[in-house]
């Protein structure tokens, strides 16, 4: 690896060890957040805190075994992550180290001090230049395209700080990592070679040119997201919800189908099982926009939750890096963390571990600034490279007990604009997605309602607005029948609650074992344009006296309940029931009517 | 290595105690404390260049400071390991109970084990029939999965658990094994478990750490007994079911030390790395690439005061795949096994079952079986304010479906092993008694090919209890009316 980068070798000796937090001396010529190797098995470790010659690490291995006595080497680096061609499609973990090549070396069962890179060093890439010799460069601007996958062009842009004149480019064809792509001479006359990788700390935001509103939606093919609770490009969502209410399977919907080019997906302190299930799923799903395997836009990032806790920390800045790495070269990335509480768990462990003074629920007072700092690295902007990129990040957050008023939830809330809560009584009857329509909000609806408008059907905002409402009314339905049952309510409020069990069952839910597991937004529209069309039109008939029960008999209902069983592209289909509803409903009107005549003579 | 031994211990808190001047001692390594009794086992918890803090697993009550030697072994805790141990009990320091000597094997292994790699999992999909229409319906358990039982004192967990093991279809054959560890229990459960299980003829291996044995040494035990089970899975190529009971026993032990060592607590007193340290349990569950055999776990605790909200039930469905939770309210009205359907949940059942694996309705079926169940709690909840007699007939079919799925479905003899395809045929049983429209979770599709005529499904959303009693419905339609698709393992 790069153990050559210190010019002089920095040496200190370790004098305590209480778990993955070990105490130094001989530091004073190391800097903060350096990364050292601690002891004679070269255990990866960071620096937290300096004091005089003293100093603590925190270690991101077991420290079994370790004794007192025993060096700490300094890296003359922070914890970087290294970027290159051949990080999509591959699982790393928390500290950037390759678990495949990893399970090569040693097995099953991981081992301690193995070090390696995410990207293998020796492997070619066809590459494509795309400037010549005597171009001028500057910083972000794109040397030479690198074929990573079939979905991702990866692109060599000239470092930050390179301004100059190409001297040297690669031909096209192919080319190993570790060889240079191109050389530039700088304004200062500093040759500058320029690789495919490159080394990145890992708590520093990669910086970009602007800012950009997030006014494009993220599509994620789930109808109760798409359609009720949007969330942009760029946009930042949490996922809270107690044991059992489908964090995970939502998170895996959400990587499966998401209109993102780049999925990065963090398994943060969460089950290994999780994380095997995506190697295993990914490779043979068809991303539904590109038609090929999903594993080609996919990085993994694991820490499960029997590996050691200080890399459960890293993790996510790992993730957070390599999802910056890819909006730099223009793309759109989403970025999904399970579970964000883990991280913070991992930040009140070893915050524990180096006594501070705890502030709520033993977590650390800096909890809150750490979360903002994370959440804020997400964002639409104009890169260097005068491209159009964005980062989404979606976190799940695992509230002990289910309690929203917990610290993690609650400070996440203030840092996200789309919140979409689980609710356990819905996982417990098996609706999925499980997300509350009463709890959860999304502020991007209105800044995506342009987009929807022109790109998909212009009632989006009123198709939406009208089945919260009923959502709402119906909730205030539903206590009502709780205490005093469906039949003391008149017939307008009973087709509220028909309505909004049709919406429940119709629309919102959605089976992630079926076709239905990606809902295109067109879709979705056209099934809450049939179920809204019905309540309106029921609506009319009831408030001129047709009673509910004639309406409620009729077939079509339950093939109303089904209508999302229909593939996407059978418009004859959902054309069919909506006219066969009408009729059916005019036919309920006329025959009441000429009943009523009767009556009358 | 020449062991070095130091006199005197500095301080005694708990159960821990500080050794001064002491260079070369490892990070959780084993100290022997020798008393005047003897040896006392304990790990190295912190050190430092001139002191070491000591965690002694059989307490350290009668220790004279001035007098007490400690020798540390340069090792962490390890368990030797060879295929010896079948049928041998030991207790909850791996040290032999049975009175047949100890283990001799070149392959000792620390008991803490080191994490799999992500990578090197294969993702479970073998479903396993335990023989209750309950589980195997709702909650299926896949081999390789970690399932935790949630139950409350009192409530038959260690039945079930005992009937799982010996009804799992894996009983009997040559490369299965129980690896039983109690933690904290009753001598009586202990012995109920070791009688029923060897009587049976299972292959067992117990750790035993007795309610009355020393508090700290559950830390270990379940470890040892892990330790072990990969040995058998992943060295011998078995299939292993892993028993841990009871849990609960195991993270107040946890907490015990926690606050021996001054540590800042979280939620009610228990340490803040309670999560981490259960996951180090719970995720040496699993089956290994390139490897036969797998690893099961069932672990069992006892909710304190039947609250699942409790940090231990709770951390502990943050980590497991799943959870079977009883319910006491069941118990009382004498169904068994008393699960509690809908808190419970089997997270790797979605990819062990359907076409294939177990029958293709099975996914559609459980999934309405939730959605119904779960409307019978809110028509309970109604009737019991408005009264049964006020209902409407579809809340009443509600309430007999709930009823008859109670009685009949989850309910079940202590002897009694159901066949996958009988559940799932009495599952189409117990749902034609409700109206068509209640069905909104089965494609049209299945309604149509696994809703028999005879079985008067109507349409028109009168319910079958108007018609016919949902009992005479339940005769009329034979047991074996249906091929059974699944094929027998």
């Amino acid at each position: 690896m790069d153990e050559k980068i210190g010019k002089e070798e920095k040496l200190g000796s370790i004098l305590m060890i209480n778990g993955p937090v070990v105490r130094a001396a001989g530091l004073s010529r190391f800097a903060m957040r350096e990364l050292v190797q601690v002891g004679e098995l070269g255990l990866t470790g960071e620096i937290l805190q300096m004091d005089g010659d003293e100093g603590v690490i925190q270690v991101y291995e077991d420290t079994t075994g370790i004794q007192p006595g025993e060096p700490v080497k300094g890296l003359g680096r922070p914890l970087s992550v290294c970027l290159g061609p051949g990080l999509i499609g591959h699982i790393i973990d928390g500290i950037g180290r390759p678990l495949d090549r990893l399970m090569e070396k040693e097995g099953g069962f991981l081992s301690r001090g193995t070090r390696l890179d995410p990207i293998d060093m020796d492997r070619s890439w066809e590459v494509t230049p795309s400037c010549k010799v005597g171009d001028a460069v500057s910083s972000g601007m794109t040397i030479a395209s690198v074929k990573e996958t079939d979905l991702i062009i990866n692109r060599v842009v000239a470092p930050l700080g390179v301004e100059g004149e190409v001297e040297y480019v690669a031909a096209p064809g192919f080319c190993k990592t570790s060889e240079p792509v191109a050389r530039v001479r700088g304004t200062d006359g500093k040759l500058t070679s320029v690789m495919m990788y490159h080394y990145w700390p890992v708590r520093t935001p990669r910086p970009y040119r602007e800012r950009l509103l997030p006014d494009e939606p993220l599509i994620t093919g789930q109808r109760v997201i798409d359609g009720l609770f949007p969330i942009s490009k760029g946009g930042v969502a949490a996922i809270p919800g107690g044991f059992g209410t489908g964090k995970t399977v939502t998170q895996h919907q959400l990587a499966k189908w998401s209109d993102a080019k780049v999925v990065v997906y963090i398994g943060c302190g969460e089950r290994g099982n999780e994380m095997t299930q995506v190697l295993e799923e990914f490779p043979s799903l068809e991303d539904p926009y590109s038609k090929k395997p999903l594993m080609q836009r996919t990085i993994l990032i694991a820490n499960t939750s029997n590996m050691p806790v200080a890399a459960r920390e890293a993790s996510i800045y790992t993730g957070i890096t390599i999802a910056e790495y890819y909006r730099d070269m223009g793309y759109d990335v989403a970025m999904m963390a399970d579970s964000t509480s883990r991280w913070a768990e991992a930040l009140r462990e070893l915050s524990g571990r180096l006594g501070e003074i705890p502030a709520e629920e033993g977590f650390p007072a800096y909890l809150a600034t750490r979360l903002a700092e994370f959440y804020e690295r997400a964002g639409k902007v104009r890169t260097f490279g005068d491209k159009t990129a964005s980062i989404s990040v979606i976190g799940a957050v695992s509230p002990p007990g289910g309690d929203f008023t917990e610290p993690v939830t609650r400070h996440t809330k203030r840092f996200i604009r789309c919140f979409w809560a689980l609710d356990a009584s819905l996982a417990h009857a098996r609706h999925f997605p499980a997300i509350s329509w009463m709890d959860s909000y999304s502020e991007y609806a209105e800044e995506v309602r342009d987009w929807y408008h022109r790109n998909v059907d212009s009632s989006w905002a009123a198709l939406r607005d009208e089945a919260r409402s009923i959502l709402a009314e119906d909730d205030v339905v539903q206590q009502t029948i709780r205490l005093m049952g469906e039949d003391v309510l008149p017939d307008s409020q009973r087709l509220i609650a028909l309505t909004a069990s049709l919406l429940k069952n119709g629309y919102l839910q959605q089976n992630s074992f079926s076709d239905d597991s990606f809902c295109p937004p067109v879709k979705g529209l056209t099934i809450l344009k049939l179920i809204l069309d019905f309540h309106n039109q029921a609506r009319k008939l009831v408030a001129a006296g047709c009673p509910l029960s004639l309406i409620r008999k009729m077939k079509e209902l339950m093939e109303l309940t089904h209508v999302r069983e229909l593939p996407a592209g059978d418009a004859a289909g959902f054309e069919s029931l909506g006219k066969r509803i009408r009729e059916r409903l005019e036919k309920i009107g006329a025959e009441r009517l000429a009943h009523e005549e009767e009556e009358g003579n | 290595m020449a062991l070095t031994e130091y006199t005197g211990i500095d301080k005694i808190n708990g159960p821990i105690v500080m050794l001064k001047g002491t260079p070369g001692v490892g990070y959780d390594e084993v100290v022997e404390v020798l008393a005047a009794e003897g040896a006392r086992l304990g790990r190295a918890i912190m050190v430092s260049g001139d002191a070491v803090m000591v965690q002694v697993f059989a307490g350290t009550e009668g220790l004279v400071p001035a007098t007490s030697r400690a020798r540390f072994l340069g090792r962490p805790l390890e368990i030797a390991l060879s295929p010896a141990i079948l049928g041998r009990t030991f207790d909850g320091l791996g040290r032999p109970l049975d009175g047949s000597g100890p283990i001799y094997s070149d392959l000792k292994r620390n008991i803490n084990g080191a994490p799999m790699n992500p990578m090197a999992r294969v993702y479970p999909r073998d479903f396993i029939n335990t023989g209750f229409s309950s589980i195997d319906v709702l909650m299926t358990l896949i081999r390789g999965q970690k399932l935790p039982i949630f139950s409350g004192s009192g409530l038959p967990h260690n039945q079930l658990a005992i009937q799982i093991a010996s009804q799992a279809r894996l009983v009997g054959a040559e490369n299965f094994a129980v690896v039983f560890a109690g933690v904290g229990i009753k001598h009586d459960d202990a012995a109920a478990f070791t009688s029923s299980l060897s009587r049976r003829g299972t292959n067992l291996v117990l750790f035993q750490n007795l309610a009355d044995d020393p508090v700290i040494e559950r830390i270990a035990t379940p470890r040892y007994a892990l330790t072990a089970a990969e040995y058998l899975a992943f060295d011998l190529g078995m299939h292993v079911l892993v028993i841990i009971t009871d849990i609960t026993s195991y993270c107040e032990a946890l907490r015990e030390l926690s606050v021996s060592r001054g540590e800042i607590p979280s939620r009610k007193g228990y340490p803040s790395y309670l999560y981490s340290d259960l996951a180090s349990l719970y995720e040496r569950a699993g089956v290994l690439r390139g490897k036969e055999g797998s690893i099961t776990f069932l672990p069992i605790l006892t909710m304190p005061n039947d609250d699942i909200t409790n940090p231990v039930p709770d951390q502990t469905g943050f980590i497991t795949e799943g959870q079977i939770v009883l319910s006491r309210e069941l118990d009382a009205r004498g169904v068994y096994p008393p699960i509690d359907p809908l808190p419970s949940l089997s997270r790797l059942m979605k990819d062990g079952i359907g076409k294939g694996y177990t029958r293709e309705d099975h996914p559609s079926v459980s999934s309405q079986l939730f959605a119904c169940y779960s409307r019978v709690q809110e028509v309970k909840a109604l009737a019991e304010v408005v009264g049964r007699d006020e209902l409407g007939e579809e809340d009443k079919a509600y309430l007999s479906f709930g009823e008859e799925f109670e009685k009949t479905y989850v309910n079940q003899a202590k002897d009694e092993n159901r066949d996958i395809g009988q559940s799932l045929d009495m599952s189409w049983r117990l749902l034609a008694s409700l109206p068509q429209s209640a069905l909104t979770r089965i494609s049209m599709e299945d309604i149509e090919k696994y809703v028999k005529p005879n079985q008067r499904l109507n349409p028109d959303g009168v319910p079958i209890s108007k018609a016919a009693p949902a009992d005479t419905a339940l005769v009329e339609a034979p047991l074996e009316a249906e091929p059974n698709v699944f094929p027998p393992k």
